[in-house]
């Protein structure tokens, strides 16, 4: 299967082709030049699919499939970082999911960006995003896996701020950056950590639950944990900061300063998913020796799931609303992960995780492509601005509420199938942290809902010049989209990713499923009633509940406390001192050293006077001095 | 010393007495060298320091090594070198009269750093 390397060369060389020749070429040869390269790598992406799905050996096992392997920088005999491509069951769907999602975001782009400055530029960094993630996914060994992670970092803070003359979007981009950067350092420690006791950074090694591999880790602690409690739990902050987990949530929402397109690419669909991946990757890890760990990104996950669902109910700007959805969404499959055990039927977590990460990167990515056409439509993020728009947008409609139908769990949409499994996952581990998770769903179909209603229903607000359907390069992929949505509910996927590698069937609980069915529907006839047509319950609602509702409105002021704690105290008294110590101490030792040889130099300059004569003179007279000396003594 | 006042009227010149004219060449081109101020006379100065040490080429060559002729075409060359060297110094010389006027060399200065960190900062 060597041809799967072009999956990660084509878009490079798309993206070097594309930044070289930035505008000199006309917009539409150039989007054209990175949709086609996209498409070839859809294509090779469901190929490779097809061929590894259908190759089950005998035991009835997905084997580890490593088609690409050179070892790239050789340090010493243990320490050396390889590339390579690997597939296993988990790769390669989130190479299907990478590759679909991209290319709809690229044929999309055509009628969202026409005409914006610098469209090659953003055919550009969108191939360079797409490489990244690629190489994130088929990542063989964990520090491979790093520099992808933060490829893929860079990318998004370029395409966050894309539209670098707005301020909001250069502050978003470098918040995004910033925050995920300092999640990052407590990864690469983790990486290291890791990789100091066991000596490799081989994910094959790692994960083959061979006990002799941590031998060597065993019996050190730090702080009353073990080391490599410590590792992995550094290493799921990397994850958490990359997949916006509480409380390094924080560049979500700002990041959707970017180009909307952009938005269902990187911060709903793919990039922020890859701390769920890197969870999964290392699951055998978290499973066998850290159980705590792995509890604890449960319990994270879930307080995030349902702390963004709450802050998701009150926000006006509606890619906000996706993006605190998204936090939540992705909440549920840490949740999930956290709760798994391994193999089997134990292993429904590991499995319904990797699903939901499937459906909800289709329904998502087409939710925020339905408002990225809307957004199109009313030139404007405020649901205020919208409201009875079901006449003028048709498809998006329809496609818009089938995405809201399966992010709250409807049957038989995508979204209901893989929350169920979820659901009845965490029912099994922990009841309280089920009807939790129950809870959060309903919240789930009562925001979205809310935004449903709120911009096709409603009242009509007055536009500048009436709203229409958007060109058919953005409403294509939104059909696309909501196709899959309906139908990927159907796929027996435990029979293709599970913890153990061996297909499984899993069937519905009827107990589960009806719970969360009437939940959710429960929550949409609630949002039905208060914002299908004008109603003064959601004002009053927001009265009687001011506290609540201003402080979720404000996201429960946690970019107050960052604030706080960076300007008031970070910056008061640790920078400035250092910066004190910066100005005074070092310039000034070197400061000194310059004043001191320029007096010295300025009193003797007078030695060299430039008169030749005087020189002569003095030459003279050594001369003579050093004769009188020969002479005499 | 005898031998010199013995044989000054009669007969062949003594090497001491080349030695002592050059010596009073050498020492007058340096103490021009070092106390004028015209470039000419700095140039003539010079002349008479390197006319100084061709006398003592041909005189120690006559005496202490009669036969050989080194001594003789070292000097002329020295001769021609001098003449060249002249040559372009007085071409020089030449310009930086037309540039200041005058051929004095404390007025060559224009090159020169200030001398005080005072003038510096101007």
């Amino acid at each position: 299967m060597q041809y799967t390397l072009l999956i990660l060369i084509l878009p490079l060389l798309s993206f070097i082709l594309l930044g070289l020749v930035d505008s000199k070429w006309k917009p539409r040869v150039a989007g054209s030049i990175g949709t086609s390269v996209l498409g070839i790598v859809a294509l090779l992406s469901y190929f490779t699919a097809w061929k590894y799905f259908s190759s089950a050996g005998f035991s009835g096992t997905y084997e580890t499939l490593i088609p690409f392997h050179v070892e790239w920088l050789r340090f010493t005999e243990q320490l050396h970082i390889d590339l390579g491509i690997l597939l296993d069951p988990i790769s390669v769907m989130m190479l299907v999911v990478v590759s679909t999602v991209s290319l709809m975001v690229h044929i999309y782009s055509f009628g969202y960006m026409k005409g914006e400055r610098g469209f090659e530029r953003y055919y550009a960094f969108l191939s360079l995003f797409t490489f990244s993630m690629l190489g994130l996914v088929v990542a063989t060994n964990i520090f491979q896996m790093y520099i992808f992670w933060e490829l893929v970092g860079v990318s998004s803070y370029l395409l966050i701020g894309f539209y670098y003359t707005k301020p909001e979007a250069v502050a978003a981009s470098k918040k995004a950056f910033i925050v995920t950067r300092f999640a990052d350092l407590g990864f690469l420690i983790g990486i290291l950590i890791l990789s100091f006791y066991t000596r490799t950074f081989d994910f094959g090694i790692l994960t083959s639950g061979d006990a002799n591999v941590f031998a060597g880790m065993t019996g050190a602690t730090f702080m009353g944990a073990s080391v490599l409690s410590w590792a992995t739990a550094l290493i799921f902050i990397g994850g958490a900061g990359k997949s916006a987990m509480f409380p390094l949530h924080i560049w979500l929402p700002d990041a959707m300063e970017g180009p909307t397109p952009v938005s269902a690419l990187i911060h709903a669909a793919t990039m922020v998913v890859a701390g769920v991946y890197l969870v999964a990757r290392l699951f055998p890890i978290y499973h066998f020796y850290t159980p705590d760990v792995l509890h604890g990104i449960a319990y994270v996950g879930a307080f995030t799931s349902l702390f963004a669902a709450v802050i998701a109910c009150v926000q006006t700007d509606i890619k906000r609303v996706l993006a605190f959805s998204t936090i939540s969404q992705i909440g549920y499959m840490m949740v999930s992960l956290g709760v798994s055990g391994y193999g089997g039927h134990e292993g429904l977590g590991y499995m319904a995780s990797m699903f939901h990460l499937f459906t909800h990167a289709m329904f998502k990515a087409l939710l925020f492509l339905g408002a990225g056409s809307i957004i199109h439509a009313v030139h404007s993020n405020e649901m205020s601005r919208m409201g009875g728009l079901r006449k003028y947008m048709p498809v998006t409609h329809i496609t818009f509420l089938v995405a809201c139908l399966a992010i709250s769990g409807i049957p038989p949409f995508s979204g209901f199938f893989s929350k169920d499994e979820i659901l009845s996952a965490t029912m099994h581990f922990e009841p309280a942290l089920g009807y939790l998770m129950s809870f959060t769903a309903g919240l789930t179909a009562f925001y979205m809902f809310r935004l449903y209603y709120n911009i096709f229903w409603g009242k009509e607000h007055k536009q500048e010049h009436t709203p229409h359907e958007s060109p058919w390069a953005m409403t294509i992929p939104l059909i696309f989209l909501a196709t899959v949505t309906v139908f990927a509910g159907f796929i027996p996927f435990g029979e293709f990713v599970s913890s153990d590698r061996k297909p499984f069937e899993s069937e519905l609980e009827p107990m589960v499923a009806g719970m969360s069915i009437v939940v959710a529907l429960i929550a949409i006839f609630f949002a039905r009633y208060m914002y299908r047509k004008e109603n003064p319950l959601p004002d009053k609602l927001a009265n009687t509940f001011a506290g609540l509702h201003k402080a979720a409105s404000h996201r429960f002021y946690i970019d107050e406390v960052y604030m706080f704690i960076t300007k008031k105290i970070i910056f008061n008294h640790v920078s400035t001192p250092i910066a004190w110590f910066d100005r005074h101490v070092i310039d000034g030792t070197m400061n000194g050293l310059a004043t001191v040889t320029q007096w010295g130099s300025l009193k003797i300059k007078w030695f060299q006077s430039g008169r030749i004569q005087q020189y002569a003179y003095v030459i003279l007279l050594g001369a003579l001095i050093i004769a009188a000396l020969v002479i005499f003594i | 010393m005898t031998g010199l006042f013995d044989n000054f009227f009669s007969g062949s010149v003594p090497l001491e007495g080349y030695i002592i004219v050059s010596l009073i060449m050498f020492f007058a081109g340096v103490y021009g060298f070092l106390s004028r101020r015209s470039l000419l006379m700095i140039l003539i100065s010079i002349e008479l320091i390197l006319n100084a040490a061709d006398i003592n080429f041909a005189a120690f060559n006559r005496y202490l090594y009669p036969g050989h002729m080194e001594g003789f075409f070292f000097t002329i060359f020295t001769i021609a070198i001098s003449a060249c060297e002249t040559a372009v110094a007085i071409a020089i010389v030449i310009n930086i009269y037309r540039n200041l006027n005058n051929v004095d060399v404390d007025n060559l200065q224009e090159l020169k750093e200030p001398d005080s960190p005072e003038e510096i900062k101007k």
